[in-house]
């Protein structure tokens, strides 16, 4: 459920950053999330329209880069990869990893006019 | 309406029945536009941004961890599922410790004001947030309550999360110490089934243990699964209901209070 005021924190820092890079209108909106950071893809996308709307990304299109998880094992000596925050390590079912990507949530860029 | 505090307008949260918005301008941290023209859009250019999407609330909860350490209080955000005696357990803890330091609570539900009238009653001043959809307290709905119930300097103030073990768990309010209640009548499994929850937790409480001898509730399995996400989490076994394990509860509210420095002055209007 969080989605909907995650998509209202990215639609207010575009917002901040009109002014400073003078932009009037964004048409694309890319957004990098992590596969491990508690976030729902399809409801972050359903929310950005609905909370975009009114707004200077009123109709931007989201682009979504999900990041695989990974993390550092450190008996193998190797990064892994890993589906949940706090599997084991999938070669030697070593515990804990230390988690290298995937909890990211960040606006990368924009495409703006 | 218009929120005296920093000027926001009407939204869906509410503090104490007055309506606040989260329109503030922020501080830009971005990066300068790299200018990169699209081919074949005349206007269009890409602007790099790089920016946590989290970045609006961790500025917000750092202004209310330093306003919170200016004025030596310890806050402590509660989290847990509905249903796991938050209220309960926090209306005893505040009996029991009223003579003894001041204390504090901001209150955060969707909807109603019961659980700050239940606090009021104990006779400790309380301060409550409605989000009305939201799921959870961010920090600057926290800000605003601070601002409205100015906690005594050198207090304890509790932060009651609107009760769910998902959304809470990804933003920071600016608290010491984020407590995890889990009752008994849960499931041992709930620290792996939402792990983010208490891997962000420093302790566990497990609660209504006056429940146990009626349920087939592992303990030390529950206790095994929390620390296979979090290591380090302290766990204490309690019963607000009975009494049982809250000395345990107040000795580490003593010594999480011990380890913030004393504050220097009241906390701020604004």
């Amino acid at each position: 459920m969080h989605e909907i005021s995650l998509c209202e924190d990215v639609v207010q820092l575009i917002e901040a950053q009109a002014g400073v890079q003078g932009f009037r209108r964004v048409r694309t909106v890319r957004l990098e999330i992590g596969s491990l950071a508690g976030v729902e893809i399809e409801a972050m996308r359903f929310g950005f329209d609905a909370v975009a709307r009114g707004s200077i990304a009123d109709g931007a299109s989201l682009e979504i880069i999900e990041v695989p998880g990974t993390a550092w094992c450190p008996h193998c000596r190797k990064q892994v990869g890993v589906e949940l925050r706090f599997d084991a390590c999938p070669d030697c079912g070593h515990q804990p990893l230390q988690l290298t990507a995937g909890d990211e949530m960040r606006i990368l860029e924009l495409e703006v006019e | 309406m218009m929120c005296t505090t920093c000027g926001c307008g009407e939204g869906e949260t509410s503090i104490d029945g007055h309506h606040h918005h989260h329109d503030h301008p922020l501080p830009v941290a971005g990066r300068q536009a790299t200018a990169s023209r699209a081919p074949g859009l005349a206007q269009a250019r890409m602007v790099r941004i790089e920016q946590d999407i989290l970045s609006k609330n961790n500025g917000y909860a750092a202004a209310n961890r330093r306003l919170l350490a200016g004025c030596g209080i310890t806050a402590l955000n509660l989290v847990s599922s509905p249903g796991s005696g938050k209220t309960t357990l926090l209306t005893r803890t505040l009996c029991d410790l009223k003579g003894e330091v001041p204390m504090a609570v901001v209150e955060g539900d969707q909807q109603t004001s019961r659980d700050a009238e239940r606090i009021r009653a104990t006779g400790v001043r309380a301060v409550q947030i409605n989000t009305g959809k939201g799921c959870h307290l961010d920090a600057h709905m926290v800000g605003h309550a601070l601002a409205s119930l100015k906690p005594e300097a050198n207090s304890l103030l509790f932060i009651e999360n609107v009760g769910n073990l998902v959304c809470p768990a990804a933003f920071d309010l600016g608290e010491a110490c984020k407590v995890a209640i889990l009752w008994v009548t849960e499931g041992e499994d709930k620290p792996l089934k939402y792990p983010d929850m208490f891997a962000a937790a420093g302790l566990m409480l497990l609660n209504k243990i006056d429940l146990l001898p009626h349920l087939a509730f592992d303990v030390a399995q529950c206790i095994g699964y929390a620390r296979r996400v979090n290591p380090g989490i302290q766990v204490l076994q309690v019963s607000a209901a009975t009494g049982e394990g809250m000395d345990g509860w107040y000795r580490w509210l003593r010594e999480t209070r011990r380890m913030t420095p004393a504050g220097l002055s009241e906390p701020a209007a604004a």
